[in-house]
C-alpha cells in the first residue's frame, strides 16, 4: 500500500504555479494537505490576530485547491488557518470557502477544528503543574498566561484524524503542527511512523526541499518501507543531498525532531537518488511518548514609535557611544519630567547604528569599525501610543541637536529624510507561552465542528 | 588546495542562520563535496567553544552536529532576546551568522 500527498505550497497563501497545480493533479494525490501558519514571523499575529498573507493571497489559493479537490474527490486539509490559528482565523478560512463554494459551484463537507484556548483554564493547568517549558523558553508565572491576547493549543494527528473519519471533504483547522496535516492520512491507513513523519517534515515546506525553493509544491509517496517525494514543477528536483539537508532546516536538533505523540529519530535515513528529480528515503523511526500539546501565547507590549535618521559628521561617528550615552543620560530625566514614567521601566527608548552593530547588537566582531556615515534607529516602546509618539518626539528632537565637544554652538546632527521623523508603529507583543501541556488527551483541547456546505 | 588555509566562506557552498521557533537560533553550514567537508570537520575549529566565544554564550547551550548525509555541519543555541522581545533586532534571526564566513580552517 501507498499513500501519495500533495503539498502545493510551503505557506498557504504564498501561491504556487497553474502548471505544478495541473501536473500534480493528474498524478491524482490521496490527499492535499498545506500548512498556513508559523511563529517565525514574530508574535505580532498571534497577538494581534491578524494574518500574515493578504485575503486576495488566501482567495486565490483556496480558489485553484477547493477546484483541484473537487476534481479528485479527495480531502483538502489546511492547517494553522490565517498563520496563528487562533478560532477567528478559522472561522475567516471558513467563510471564505463557504463564498468560494457558492460562487463556484462546489459542494462539500467541512470540518473546522478550534483550538483557541481559555486563559483562566490555561493559568489552572499551569497550577496543577502541568504546564511545561520547552528547551530555551524563559519561567513563565501564572500572570503572563492571563497577559497574553490569544492562546492556541497546536494539535497534532488526531483531531484531524477525527475529521477524515468522520468524513470530512475539507478540513479547516486551528494551529496545527506542520507535520500533522501530512501525517494524519497515511497514519490513519497503518503505515508505519518512521517514514511517515519524515516525509511529513519533509514535505511540510512545500519546494523549499527542492532545487528550487521558491513558492511551489511537492508529491510524495509514502509506503511500508519509505518514501519517495518529487517536486510537482517538471524544472525542479529532489535530490538525495537536498533533502537529507532540508532535515536542519529550522530544526535546532536535526536528527530527533519531536512530535506531539513522540519523537522522530532521521539518524538511520538512507537517501537514494530514483532518477534526477526523485528521491527515496529509508530508515527512519518514530518513538512514541506520552501525549504532549504545545501551547502559544502572545501578550501586548506596548506601543512603538520610531523614526530614523541618519550620521555624516565624523567627528561624531568616532564617538557615538559617548554621544549617545550623554544623550540617554539626559533622556532618563526628562522622560521622568515630562510623563512621570521611569525609563527603562514603563519606557523603553533604544538607539541602534545601521552601519556599526545594529545586526548582530554586542556580539558584533567590527564594532569598532565605522565607515563614513551610519544610520539611527530610534525605537520608543511605551505603555500607550500617545505617550511613545511624545517621548519620541522629544528624543528626535533632543537627539538631533545633542552637541559635541569639539562644536561650540547649536548644532543639527541627525539627518531625518521625513518629517515628521516620528512613525507610530502600533501596538507590539511578545511571546509569552511557548510550553508543552502534559498529562493531556491528544484531543483534549480541540472542538471540531462539521457543516454541509454547497449542499 | 588542501592544506592551505581557507576560510570556512570559501569551503561552504551555504552559510545560514535561522530562527528554530522563538527561543532557538540556529546555523546550517552546507558544502558541495564531501572533502570539503571532512576537511572542515577534520580541521577541528568549529567547535563549541569557539561558538560560545564568538556569539557571548555558555558553551553547555551549544548543540552541534555534523551529518555526513547531508555533507552540512549544523549548530543551535538559546536566542536572546526572545523573538520579538525588546532589544530584537532581527526578526528571523537570518543575519546571524558572518562570523563564520572569515573563520580560518587550517
Amino acid at each position: 500500500m501507498s499513500i501519495r500527498i500533495y503539498c502545493p505550497t510551503g505557506a498557504f497563501g504564498l501561491g504556487f504555479l497553474d502548471s505544478s497545480l495541473e501536473r500534480a493533479v493528474s498524478m491524482k494525490p490521496d490527499v492535499i494537505a498545506c500548512d498556513g501558519g508559523s511563529t517565525d514571523s514574530g508574535p505580532f499575529y498571534l497577538g494581534a490576530g491578524q494574518p500574515k498573507m493578504s485575503r486576495e493571497a488566501l482567495v486565490r489559493d483556496l480558489r485553484r485547491l477547493l477546484v483541484a479537490r473537487d476534481r479528485l474527490q479527495v480531502p483538502l486539509i489546511i492547517g494553522s488557518c490565517g498563520t496563528s490559528g487562533i478560532d477567528a482565523m478559522v472561522d475567516m478560512m471558513r467563510d471564505l470557502a463557504v463564498e468560494l463554494a457558492c460562487e463556484l459551484g462546489l459542494s462539500f463537507r467541512l470540518a473546522t477544528i478550534h483550538g483557541e484556548q481559555d486563559r483562566e483554564e490555561t493559568a489552572a493547568r499551569f497550577d496543577r503543574g502541568c504546564i511545561q517549558a520547552l528547551p530555551g523558553a524563559p519561567s513563565i508565572t501564572r500572570d503572563d498566561i492571563l497577559a497574553c491576547e490569544h492562546i492556541v493549543g497546536m494539535m497534532g494527528v488526531e483531531p484531524i484524524q477525527a475529521a477524515l473519519e468522520g468524513g470530512a471533504d475539507v478540513v479547516l483547522a486551528g494551529r496545527a503542527t506542520d507535520t500533522a496535516l501530512f501525517a494524519a492520512m497515511p497514519l490513519m491507513r497503518g503505515l508505519p511512523p518512521g517514514p511517515v513523519w519524515h516525509c511529513a517534515k519533509t514535505i511540510e515546506c512545500g519546494a523549499i526541499c527542492s532545487t528550487k525553493p521558491v513558492g511551489d509544491g511537492v508529491i510524495a509517496d509514502i509506503d511500508e518501507t519509505g518514501f519517495e517525494v518529487e517536486p510537482a514543477s517538471l524544472e525542479a528536483a529532489c535530490t538525495p543531498l537536498g533533502i537529507a539537508a532540508h532535515t536542519l532546516y529550522e530544526n535546532a536538533d536535526p536528527i530527533l525532531i519531536h512530535e506531539p505523540g513522540g519523537t522522530l529519530n532521521t539518524g538511520g535515513a538512507l537517501y537514494t537518488a530514483l532518477d534526477s528529480r526523485r528521491t527515496r528515503v529509508e530508515g527512519s523511526t518514530f518513538e512514541h511518548a506520552p501525549c504532549t500539546i504545545k501551547l502559544e501565547g502572545s501578550a501586548l507590549g506596548g506601543y512603538q514609535t520610531i523614526a530614523i535618521g541618519g550620521v555624516r559628521d565624523p567627528l561624531i561617528l568616532r564617538q557615538l557611544e559617548s554621544w549617545t550615552d550623554g544623550m540617554m543620560a539626559f533622556f532618563d530625566t526628562r522622560v521622568k519630567e515630562l510623563t512621570g514614567l521611569t525609563l527603562g521601566k514603563e519606557v523603553l527608548i533604544d538607539i541602534s547604528f545601521y552601519g556599526r552593530d545594529a545586526v548582530m547588537g554586542k556580539t558584533e566582531p567590527l564594532a569598532g569599525e565605522v565607515g563614513h556615515e551610519v544610520g539611527m534607529l530610534f525605537t520608543v516602546t511605551a505603555p500607550t501610543q500617545k505617550l511613545a509618539n511624545t517621548v519620541c518626539r522629544f528624543v528626535t528632537h533632543m537627539g538631533s541637536h545633542w552637541s559635541i565637544p569639539e562644536w561650540d554652538g547649536f548644532i543639527s546632527a541627525i539627518a531625518f529624510p521625513f518629517s515628521p521623523p516620528e512613525i507610530d508603529r502600533g501596538p507590539v507583543y511578545r511571546f509569552k507561552l511557548h510550553h508543552v501541556a502534559t498529562d493531556i488527551r491528544p484531543d483534549e483541547l480541540f472542538r471540531t465542528q462539521f457543516e454541509e456546505v454547497g449542499r | 588546495m588542501s592544506g592551505m588555509p581557507a576560510r570556512l566562506g570559501d569551503l561552504a557552498k551555504l552559510i545560514r542562520s535561522k530562527n528554530a521557533g522563538p527561543f532557538w537560533i540556529t546555523f546550517d553550514i552546507m558544502f558541495a563535496t564531501d572533502s570539503d567537508f571532512e576537511r572542515v570537520v577534520q580541521a577541528d575549529v568549529l567547535t563549541r567553544d569557539w561558538i560560545a566565544k564568538v556569539w557571548q554564550r555558555d558553551v553547555k547551550d551549544i548543540v552541534l552536529v555534523a551529518l555526513p548525509q547531508a555533507r552540512a555541519i549544523k549548530f543551535s543555541f538559546p536566542r536572546r532576546p526572545v523573538q520579538g522581545d525588546p532589544g530584537e533586532m532581527d526578526q528571523y534571526a537570518g543575519q546571524q551568522y558572518a562570523p563564520l564566513i572569515d573563520l580560518e580552517i587550517t
